[in-house]
């Protein structure tokens, strides 16, 4: 790894929570605005996280944490290997393994309610996946690589050649920022036990941890979605942007659905939009 | 030379031999003895072998193909006498008609094609001979355990019939040495039918109705692959003159195809693939011994391995193309199987075939990018699924069932088992584990030769994460309190475990090693070129391993920091920690039960639209070897 690497990954590890929890915050403030509401100030995320922190440690297993500090550490590590350049598809590897301690935390908790949801999150990670690698076998087949640096410096515009990819991937970005209508596992809003599912016996420390990790996911997420436009920057900011307001918009009109649909869509776009697009490919590049 | 035929005659000696002596002590030993010699010599094949490259081995030929021709004869009439005896006649009239017809062949006009070699040895037979020896005696040394309890604490009405299961076994390991350092295709077609036949033996050992259903049904399949293999030979030899491995890679094409397809179809149906998949899933009834035997070193890895052998041929045809789609409709149909079973053993039965799917898969592709995933997928796959297997049937004996949803809080109740278990699943799908490494080449492999493909793997996949991990999950979740069990376990089944756990991990570390002096020189031999995967990712993949190793570290902070309280029932909490008021008042306990997704991905749907695929494809196979 050479040093340029190291300064990427060690940005990324300091910067990616501060812009992951602007983010969170500009989400609400937006929200509100949307709910005609005057909502909470830009910075709310860092206090709750903060306030967190000082929060008594409640559990029902004991080593139920665990596997959140394990998720953590593999969200940070997915997101590191993602912008430091790294191979596409373990960059995915990586982010099943987080979502894997994420679900088993919920396993150990041995909560009724954490228990559903894990199952829940379980079946959307199924749902996501294939799109994603998808995702990945599309830029490969532009760029003839699968490593980041590669694809982000290719000089093609990735979202000409991969149109159907990158609006299959913009649906199942729902299930990855957590928005509704797929917010089955794990949602912001607290409506109901069940919705706050797979955090349900999780405070103090440990909330905070899941709630950083979150922030982490969701910038190596836009991470990807600029993926697509790499090759200009300034529009490629635009379109994160876009996506991002659209997919607040969206949270903000959908109500949510029920698992079986999140997993046949996003399934279903997978197989149209994902393999149409990389059979067509295919053909024009033979 | 001498080693090799060490390989395959001492196992067969030892089985005879066991089958004589009279003394169950002394047997035991032997057994004991037999597998741990049986280990070594595959190492020290390993250690001698090390540096060379691809040898042949020149055998009198004239006698043993005499001797072979008359035990081929005589499990022939067996085969035949059992089939009439349980009016089982599709078995007998299978083994009668490609007996018949390769001892015909052979006494007519066998000896005008000459085989120059009968024996071979390369670095794929080195990686085979590793799995079935080293593996295989691990499973041999835990079976001596636990078949002894299986008879006195758990299975008192079975008849004690372990004076023939030993023996069964070693020969089994025998005649999957002969496979895999046969030349001679008459030589690798007779010890392929002694395969079939132990497993028959092995399937029915408990002779009930269900066991004997099921081991019809396996020798049936099996035989049918058989007489595919038997008329592919006879072809191969009458109009092209081939009788050797060699010269079927040497040869041209074009001719050959319909001979290549045949091999395949016999390697499909012992692999288990769809539609043939019903007798792997049947075979579950043996001993867990026997399903370890089955699913991970032996029988269904005879299978890949004869297609794998057929890679090079297979590439870049449209027969290639049809036996990749194969595997790949196993692969995706047979893991969404898998989510809906709640049977440990089925569970594994159906993701072993998934993996055999994804091997097959690779070796229809032929490229070698992916020559080189499915020989790294053959090395995981054996080691993850005998200890999955293992460890399954232990905890079977202690919990008297096999279902996943009694297995909730085995991290308290059987905590060293369950850990393995843990090794074991995460050995089969997560990264940086040994499955990982292989499907991210599968992957590469298929993007740069027919992206159509990846569809089966990219989907495939994200069902093996599901049913896994919900297994996983169901391992470490602790609702009731429950007692320690796990006493009763003698040494003789805790040191296999032990090393396969330790195996299954040191695989992942070492897997550059294993690649660079096997796999790759094996790819070489044939290709002229390899794949590797760049240094940059191994170091990433170590670095995710040693990260995960770490896991059980935390434990040092157990319990510090924490208030416990009781899991949130809705606010209804009664007194105990895991009951709750209903609306009416009265207290219930909780229940956690996975999601099976039964009515939603129901096994006999998916088994009949993967049967009609496959069938439609095998189909078109014959018809593509004529393009």
């Amino acid at each position: 790894m050479d040093l340029k690497a190291i300064a990427i990954v060690v940005s990324y590890i300091i910067l990616a929570p501060v812009a992951g929890g602007l983010l969170a915050g500009i989400d609400r403030v937006i929200s509100a605005r949307m709910q005609a509401r005057r909502g909470p100030p830009l910075l709310q995320p860092f206090y709750d996280v903060f306030k967190l922190f000082n929060k008594e440690n409640l559990v029902v297993r004991r080593s139920q944490n665990f596997y959140i500090w394990f998720f953590l550490a593999f969200v940070i590590f997915t997101g590191a290997l993602f912008f430091s350049g790294g191979d596409l598809l373990l960059v995915i590897f990586a982010l099943t393994l987080s979502g894997m301690f994420f679900v088993l935390a919920g396993y150990k908790a041995s909560s009724p309610y954490s228990f559903v949801a894990s199952q829940r999150e379980l079946i959307q990670m199924m749902a996501y996946e294939p799109m994603v690698l998808l995702c990945a076998v599309g830029m490969y087949m532009v760029t003839r690589s699968f490593y980041v640096s590669d694809i982000a410096f290719s000089h093609k515009p990735l979202i000409i050649y991969l149109p159907a990819l990158f609006a299959g991937f913009v649906y199942i970005l729902a299930i990855k920022l957590r928005k509704s209508p797929f917010d089955l596992s794990l949602s912001h809003h607290a409506h109901q036990e069940l919705v706050q599912g797979m955090t349900t016996e999780f405070s103090g420390r440990a909330l905070a941890m899941i709630e950083i990790a979150h922030w982490y996911e969701n910038v190596f997420i836009l991470g990807f979605v600029y993926l697509f436009v790499a090759n200009n920057p300034l529009a490629g900011l635009a379109v994160v942007s876009a996506i991002y307001f659209f997919m607040i918009l969206v949270d903000n009109t959908f109500a949510r659905m029920k698992c079986r649909f999140a997993l046949e869509s996003s399934w279903a776009m997978a197989l149209v939009l994902g393999l149409g697009n990389i059979l067509v490919l295919f053909f024009i590049k033979r | 030379m001498n080693l090799l035929l060490f390989l395959i005659g001492f196992p067969l000696a030892l089985a005879i031999v066991l089958l004589i002596l009279p003394w169950v002590g002394l047997r035991r030993a032997l057994v004991r003895i037999g597998a741990i010699v049986l280990s070594i010599a595959t190492i020290s094949l390993l250690t001698l072998h090390f540096s060379k490259d691809i040898l042949y081995f020149d055998l009198g030929s004239g006698l043993i193909n005499k001797a072979m021709i008359g035990i081929e004869a005589l499990v022939c009439a067996y085969i035949i006498y059992m089939s009439v005896r349980f009016k089982k006649y599709w078995a007998g009239i299978l083994s009668l008609l490609q007996t018949a017809m390769l001892i015909v062949f052979e006494l007519s006009q066998g000896r005008a094609a000459h085989v120059e070699h009968n024996l071979f040895i390369d670095k794929f037979s080195v990686i085979m001979a590793l799995v079935a020896g080293v593996i295989g005696s691990l499973i041999v040394l835990y079976a001596t355990g636990y078949m002894q309890q299986f008879h006195h604490s758990y299975h008192k009405g079975l008849k004690d019939q372990r004076r023939v299961f030993f023996p069964v076994i070693f020969t089994f390991l025998s005649a999957m040495f002969g496979i895999i350092f046969s030349n001679n295709l008459v030589w690798l077609y007779f010890f392929w039918e002694i395969t079939t036949l132990c497993s028959f033996l092995l399937i029915r050992y408990k002779k009930t109705a269900e066991a004997n259903e099921n081991s019809f049904r396996a020798l049936t399949m099996n035989l049918l692959g058989g007489l595919g293999f038997a008329a592919g030979i006879i072809y191969l030899q009458h109009f092209f003159g081939i009788a050797g491995l060699d010269q079927l890679l040497m040869a041209n094409k074009t001719g050959i195809m319909l001979g290549v397809v045949l091999l395949c179809f016999a390697g499909l149906t012992k692999s288990a693939q769809l539609p043939f998949s019903s007798w792997l899933v049947g075979a579950m009834v043996a001993p867990t011994p026997v399903s370890a035997l089955l699913h991970s070193t032996t029988m269904v890895k005879a299978g890949v391995y004869l297609v794998l052998r057929m890679a090079f041929v297979l590439q870049g045809t449209l027969c290639g193309f049809l036996v990749a789609l194969i595997g790949g409709v196993t692969f995706i149909i047979s893991s969404l199987i898998a989510i809906s079973q709640s049977d440990a053993k089925k569970v594994l039965a159906y993701s072993t075939i998934a993996n055999l799917g994804l091997i097959v898969l690779c070796a229809g592709i032929g490229t070698y990018e992916a020559v080189w995933a499915g020989l790294m997928l053959i090395i995981f796959h054996a080691l993850a699924k005998c200890l999955l297997f293992l460890c399954v049937g232990e905890v079977e004996h202690k919990i008297h069932s096999r279902n996943i949803e009694d297995m909730e809080g085995l991290i308290v109740t059987m905590p060293k088992l369950s850990i393995m278990l843990q090794i074991g699943i995460a050995g089969m799908f997560l990264a940086p584990f040994g499955m990982l490494i292989s499907k991210w080449a599968v992957l590469r492999a298929l993007v740069d030769t027919n992206p159509l493909l990846v569809i089966f793997v990219v989907f495939g996949s994200a069902a093996t994460v599901f049913f896994w991990v919900k297994w996983m999950g169901k391992l470490i979740i602790v609702s009731h309190p429950k007692p320690e069990m796990e006493s009763g376990i003698s040494r003789w089944e805790w040191t296999p475990l032990v090393l396969l756990s330790l195996l299954t991990i040191a695989i992942c570390g070492f897997f550059p090693l294993v690649s660079s002096n096997l796999v790759e020189p094996y790819v070489i031999e044939i290709y002229g070129k390899t794949f590797t995967m760049s240094a940059g990712n191994i170091h990433i993949m170590s670095l995710m391993l040693a990260m995960v190793m770490l896991f059980p570290l935390s434990f040092f902070n157990y319990g510090k920091k924490v208030k416990v309280v009781d899991a949130y029932l809705g606010g209804a909490n009664s007194e105990s920690r895991t009951e709750f008021s209903g609306f009416r008042g009265e207290v219930k306990s909780i229940e956690l039960k996975n999601y099976y997704l039964m009515n939603y991905l129901p096994e006999s749907k998916l088994l009949r639209l993967g049967v009609l695929v496959t069938v439609i494809f095998m189909v078109l196979m014959l018809g593509a070897v004529w393009i």
